[in-house]
């Protein structure tokens, strides 16, 4: 048996090589240049980084598993774009470590909901959904209005973010708590700002509640969701994909 | 005799090992004492537990003697113990992933059911049915299969004394550490990749190590050449080994801290993660599972494959092919057209060595159809074959970007996953599972081939009950989002197409009931087995005058 | 970059070098399958999971 050692280890390390090989191609090929091409890269007018405040609602959002049944992609077909809004843009998603476009829709399309419902819809909506939609199956979160937001890592997460490429500058790290206490608190200086440091962000008592709760970032995230690009100076022949 | 010796020794590596289960332990430790949020102390904990009863375990090992139903067979002493310990788990695991997907359709029925908390809505629970079907049962059915397979097609014992245990109830703690963190909150939010950066970190261990015991055993053997379904198997670990690493890249916020951020954002980030997500479903839930068919369809019906040459041309088509498929989960999105057509393409061509594998597969059977009569176990085999060729022809219909734009979102995709899941993987799990327990715990036969009969319908109306639901409330509901009245408005708003499938959703959830029905009834049959029973039974199919010894030979 | 030339480039290429790719892989695996060398190493190995046990 020694003697033919080295051919069958040749032959399982081959097999196991070949394969590898094999299976690499395909993901090289398709992956590698999205990394290069212009439709896949290039940054729409009106995009920015989550304030603090949203990118904690969006966390929430993960956690709670939003995105088994919600999609955030509008796809170029009639019926979606007259129900939801323009098409989703690849830069409109460019900021998002994960992306969260979904593969379900057990509940609507979830990239335009931003500005659609008021905030006083979300909270009874989020408490209990079928008080609003009754025929709606989803569940309710009322934990969300009684759980304190936690404030205390914010810089990091920033911090983390831009490690992985979103361009959060040292100003909005330094003053990340500070945004995320100012964007539930409309009409002060701390919130103007938040506003200069990330326009078109919504400044608002999102629960309606003076403590700063999950549900104040939930609500700040979904109000925000596709409200960044301004669709009426977007030149779509510009930005062909 | 090599393998004899291999059997106890306390070498320099196990001492090794033992260090590092010790420092491992002391970073558990750690974790606990700076955990940022209360998941990664549970985690840090159950860590600690870990390493300290793998030391222990390993003491104890040190002066144990041999195992003792351990049997040497054709000269080779066999590792069997370890088979036995996935065959159990994976026994577990189902009932637990059938179970969750069960309560988890029920709250698509009855939102009640969600019972308003944080640990029990259904976006926490659903990647806990998902990741204990998938990687809990699959996985642990593939681990045991492959550790089953790869010995006795090689002759050789498995490679290594303690590794293919830290295998084994590593990847065992990966599922606990997953499934729990999803129930506190814990999730990178990618789907069939839910855990969290350090969860990742472990199973890229535990993967390893697993490739290194299936290697070296692959070196070891006494056989010239290296039978099909290893080639299935080895694929299957090394293709998901790549998948694994590059979707989970990502930057923890801190190390005492479950929460990171994906490295890759928006467009790239979908595609890595359909590229991943799709090929799970092409390496782990199909190649490894065709390594199980190309092993146990031949040995329960006792037969060589119908063509050798064929499962070649199989294997290599599958795997070139199957890797460039993912786009298609992401048609008309902000993917460039050029990476959809492509993912299209590729995926129409894949349906041909999907069917090839399946002619291979059900040809085993031809000169010997009439056991599939007498035979439920072979039956079972023989169905999820079937249901391969069924859901792999479906895939690439689906795949059509027309076809697309109707079916994705909807619930089509669902019944498509589950007839793949439940007809092929299922059935081919629980047929090797039925070939496997009365083999390893040295039975004559199992407690009754009946129940097999019995399981085998039960499931089979679940499986046709939830597909069916599954692909009338998909097609309803793709068609009522796109209907259009006659003054040009959509006909209906979002919540009335809610509405209408709420039946379906019941008769899914009764589907996935008696399933879970069958399972258990696996699951009380496999027990009776392992005790040592057997049942006085007529197995029917066979006339009534047949003489009871030959329903025992099965 | 104009609408359509990534696409059309991905599309020239895919019929050109990519066609060649998969159709040497394929071409090597029918030789490999098909060599009349390998007919007996092959039949050995189909008879291999029902040999013992």
């Amino acid at each position: 048996m020694a003697f033919k050692h080295a051919v069958i280890e040749k032959n399982s390390i081959l097999l196991l090589v070949l394969t590898l090989l094999v299976v690499s191609v395909g993901g090289l090929v398709e992956i590698a240049p999205l990394f290069y091409l212009e439709s896949t890269i290039e940054k729409v007018k009106g995009m920015r980084p989550y304030s603090p405040l949203e990118l904690v609602g969006r966390n929430i959002y993960i956690r709670e598993g939003c995105y088994n049944c919600h999609s955030q992609m509008v796809r170029p077909l009639r019926d979606e774009q007259e129900r939801y809004g323009h098409y989703s843009l690849a830069a409109e998603s460019m900021y998002d470590h994960p992306f969260q476009w979904g593969s379900k829709r057990t509940g609507p399309d979830l990239a335009r909901v931003g500005g659609r419902y008021s905030d006083d819809w979300h909270v009874a909506h989020m408490n209990d959904p079928r008080s609003v939609v009754p025929e709606s199956i989803m569940p309710g979160y009322p934990f969300l209005a009684e759980t304190t937001l936690d404030v205390r890592f914010i810089a990091d997460h920033l911090r983390a973010n831009r490690g992985v490429g979103v361009p959060y500058s040292d100003e909005m790290i330094e003053a990340a708590e500070a945004d995320l206490l100012a964007q539930v608190t409309p009409d002060t200086d701390a919130a103007d700002a938040l506003l200069e440091r990330y326009p078109g962000a919504k400044v608002a008592n999102f629960d309606g509640n003076p403590e700063l709760t999950e549900l104040d970032a939930m609500i700040a995230y979904l109000q925000m969701l596709g409200t960044l690009v301004d669709f009426e100076t977007y030149e779509p022949e510009a930005n062909y994909r | 005799m090599n393998s004899a010796s291999e059997v106890k020794a306390t070498s320099p590596l196990t001492y090794g090992l033992g260090l590092i289960l010790a420092a491992g332990g002391l970073m558990g430790l750690f974790l606990v004492a700076n955990a940022r949020d209360g998941a990664i102390a549970l985690h840090g904990y159950l860590f600690v537990a870990f390493c300290t009863l793998g030391v222990f375990w390993m003491i104890k090992r040190h002066y144990d003697g041999a195992d003792p139903i351990a049997r040497e067979e054709g000269g080779v002493l066999y590792n069997d113990g370890v088979v036995r310990a996935g065959c159990i788990a994976s026994l577990f695991w189902g009932i637990v992933g059938f179970l969750a997907g069960l309560v988890i359709a029920l709250q698509l029925a009855y939102p009640a059911l969600n019972l308003d908390l944080p640990w029990t809505n259904f976006g926490r629970l659903r990647p806990v049915h998902t990741s204990a079907v998938i990687f809990a049962f699959g996985g642990n059915v593939l681990l045991a299969t492959s550790f089953h397979v790869v010995q006795r097609t090689c002759k050789a014992r498995l490679a290594g004394d303690w590794a293919p245990w830290f295998v084994f109830w590593g990847y065992q703690l990966f599922i606990v550490m997953a499934a729990s963190g999803y129930v506190l909150g814990v999730t990178q939010s990618k789907e069939y990749a839910e855990p969290e950066w350090y969860v990742d970190l472990w199973l890229t261990i535990v993967w390893v190590v697993y490739l290194l015991v299936f290697l070296g055993t692959l070196m070891k053997r006494r056989e010239p050449h290296i039978y099909v379904a290893n080639w299935f198997y080895l694929a299957f670990i090394v293709t998901i080994a790549m998948l694994h690493i590059v979707n989970n890249l990502a930057l923890p916020v801190s190390l005492t801290g479950a929460k990171s951020y994906q490295l890759f954002a928006g467009v790239q980030d979908a595609l890595t993660q359909w590229w991943y997500g799709h090929n799970a479903v092409g390496f782990f839930l199909t190649a490894g599972f065709l390594g199980i068919m190309y092993y146990f369809v031949p040995k329960q019906a006792n037969r060589p494959v119908y063509s050798y040459r064929l499962s070649i041309v199989h294997f290599w088509s599958l795997i070139f092919l199957y890797i460039w498929a993912g786009p298609h989960h992401l048609h008309y999105t902000a993917l460039p057209d050029w990476a959809q057509t492509l993912g299209m393409t590729f995926s129409i061509m894949l349906w041909m060595p999907s069917w090839g594998g399946m002619i291979n597969g059900l040809m085993t059977l031809s000169g010997a159809w009439d056991k599939l009569r007498t035979d439920p176990v072979l039956r079972m085999l023989a169905v999820s074959v079937a249901f391969y060729g069924m859901s792999t022809f479906e895939g690439p219909v689906m795949s059509i970007k027309a076809v697309n734009s109707l079916s994705h979102y909807t619930d089509w995709t669902v019944g498509h996953v589950h007839s793949g899941a439940l007809g092929w993987v299922g059935f081919v799990s629980f047929g090797a599972i039925y070939y496997l327990v009365p083999k390893l715990w040295h039975r004559t036969r199992l407690y009754s081939v009946n129940l097999v009969s019995l399981h085998f319908w039960v499931a089979t109306i679940g499986i046709v009950l939830y597909i069916t639901a599954m692909w009338v409330s998909g097609i309803l509901q793709g068609l009522m989002w796109r209907a259009y009245d006659s003054l040009g408005f959509l006909e209906f708003s979002f919540v009335e197409t809610v509405e209408a499938m709420h039946p379906f959703y019941v008769i899914r959830a009764l589907g996935g009931a008696l399933y879970l029905l069958g399972a258990l009834i696996m699951v009380y049959n496999c027990w009776r087995t392992i005790r040592g029973d057997l049942k006085e039974e007529k197995v029917a199919g066979l006339p009534a005058a047949a003489p009871q010894p030959a329903a025992a030979a099965q | 970059m104009t609408p359509d030339s990534t696409y059309e480039k991905v599309a020239e290429f895919a019929a050109t070098y990519g066609l060649l790719y998969l159709m040497v892989l394929f071409a090597g695996v029918l030789v490999y399958a098909f060599w009349p060398k390998n007919k007996k190493k092959f039949e050995e190995a189909a008879r291999r999971p029902l040999e013992e046990d």
